[in-house]
């Protein structure tokens, strides 16, 4: 069996290619099979019946961005442990103490952002509560879907 | 590895593995659904399937079938391009990431010493990673394109949901990686054979990084008590509400997919893969660590069923809190004391 780098991968990109014909037959085979028969209301975004007002790529919740650059910001932290992981075994006690200089520093950053508020969902979004915005749509301010309904009580910050 | 191999033979081999690989996995993808609904329908004091053939074990086919032949809509205010892109690539990606798991040793057929394994590659582990956490675009760009609120909610709240258990997630992974010293899942196995003491979980003392690993992959693949992404109570179907016939069903195909991987992954990292007792002939003994590490991956399909039958969902502030309050501290402290173990003991 020739083993070198590219037959390492050369397998992977197979079963890739193999996937995405699988994926893209299906796509294509129930797009003839299926039978098409188009009315008004079939033609309307999905609202339980309702008629849909106004546009959905309406404004969201800021909380989504934090949260998505938390999330690169402690990924990209984690992934520095792995090289260091595998290799301890070696670095010992040394390399030991190297990434707890390393793990205190994430920690910081982790408990600066927790005091901030910015891993509680509920109680920080109180401009939202009770402001005209709130009143003026169904989709408009994002504290006022269901989903994120802050309850008023026990807010910080 | 011997070098009589042509280039010729590895690629065909290659080719057979995957072809075998790829209707297995959707076997168990079809089965694990049926086994969902009988499990769920006991748990429920109901009989589940039980009309289509013996025990209602034709009814994925029936499902399968039926899903074929409905109405394929593409709804006109959708963003056509992205739309279809999200169903192809979530269930790309969620086919792909088997290939680097190893299902069992080494078979020698004609002299050539063969992997039961797609490839093994040396950084396994880290193309998994790379390979589940794309699946988040599809999700993403399902909701957005759909261009409903239902599904922009959906996807919204399942993308800030994966991201939160991935670091979790990754970081649970790094106390597997600092007992056995390489990315390699094959490696991984190797360094637990021979006895259950062995096993990560137990002779490693990962047990608390096997909760979190757990937990963080139960949200990963959206499933209940984490399956806010389609809590059907408030968001009817989630980021694929706009999608029907095949194209729905390869959004659930890939979430079964994925949590077969995740199985597959839990087996591997924590108990042991493949190790378990040997005996009888030389065909049986080839055939026997594929057979111990299928038990554990249906011992894990078992438990999301069952985990689904009990417990109720989380708030979404509780999801969030739950991750990066609890989960993502003692991930850190489980890093810290084990590596503080392997450091004195090396």
């Amino acid at each position: 069996m020739p083993d070198n780098y590219f037959a390492r991968y050369l397998p992977l990109l197979l079963q890739v290619g193999i996937a995405l014909a699988l994926a893209g037959g299906m796509v294509i085979l129930s797009a003839l099979v299926g039978k098409h028969r188009y009315s008004r209301a079939k033609m309307s975004p999905y609202e339980c019946g309702m008629t849909p007002v106004g546009d959905a790529r309406e404004r969201f919740s800021v909380k989504f961005y934090l949260v998505a650059m938390l999330f690169i910001l402690f990924d990209v932290e984690t992934v520095f442990l792995y090289p260091w992981a595998v290799l301890l075994k070696e670095l010992k006690m040394f390399g030991f103490w190297e990434m707890m200089v390393y793990i205190g520093i994430v920690l910081v950053g982790l408990f600066y952002v927790w005091n901030k508020g910015v891993l509680d969902w509920s109680g920080t979004p109180r401009i939202s509560v009770g402001t005209p915005a709130m009143t003026a749509g169904p989709a408009d301010a994002p504290g006022s879907t269901p989903v994120f309904s802050a309850p008023v009580e026990g807010s910080r910050s | 590895m011997s070098g009589n191999l042509s280039v010729g033979w590895f690629v065909l081999i290659s080719v057979i593995k995957i072809l075998i690989a790829v209707p297995i996995l959707l076997g168990i993808v079809a089965y694990t659904v049926w086994l969902e609904r009988k499990l769920v329908g006991h748990i429920q004091n109901r009989w589940g399937p039980s009309r289509v053939g013996p025990f209602g074990l034709l009814q994925p086919i029936a499902d399968g079938l039926k899903l074929f032949f409905k109405e394929d809509l593409t709804p006109p205010y959708v963003h056509k391009a992205l739309y279809l892109l999200a169903p192809i690539l979530s269930l790309t990606l969620a086919l792909t990431s088997i290939a680097v798991i190893p299902v069992g040793g080494w078979v020698t057929i004609r002299g050539a010493r063969i992997p039961l394994q797609i490839t093994d590659v040396n950084v396994a582990l880290l193309i998994i990673l790379g390979i589940t956490s794309m699946g988040v675009y599809g999700v993403a760009l399902a909701g957005w394109s759909s261009n409903s609120k239902y599904s922009l909610l959906g996807s919204l709240r399942a993308s800030a949901q994966m991201v939160s258990y991935e670091v979790a997630l990754g970081l649970s992974l790094v106390g597997v990686l600092i007992l056995s010293g390489t990315f390699s899942l094959r490696g991984i196995v190797e360094h637990q054979l021979g006895g259950f003491w062995n096993w990560n979980i137990f002779g490693g003392g990962q047990i608390v990084a096997f909760f979190i690993y757990l937990c963080a992959a139960y949200a990963e693949t959206n499933r209940i008590p984490f399956d806010l992404p389609e809590a059907e109570t408030e968001l009817v179907a989630g980021y694929h509400t706009e999608y029907s016939s095949m194209k729905f069903a390869m959004f659930f195909m890939s979430e079964y997919a994925n949590m077969v991987t995740v199985a597959c992954l839990a087996s591997v990292l924590f108990l042991g893969g493949w190790s378990g007792p040997l005996f009888g002939p030389p065909v049986l003994q080839a055939l026997l660590p594929v057979f111990w590490f299928f038990l554990r991956v249906l011992f894990f399909l078992f438990l999301y069923i069952w985990v689904r039958g009990t417990l109720p969902r989380f708030r979404y502030d509780q999801l969030m809190a739950f991750s990066w309050k609890f989960l993502l501290p003692l991930a850190i402290a489980n890093v810290i004391i084990t590596s503080l173990v392997v450091a004195l003991r090396s």
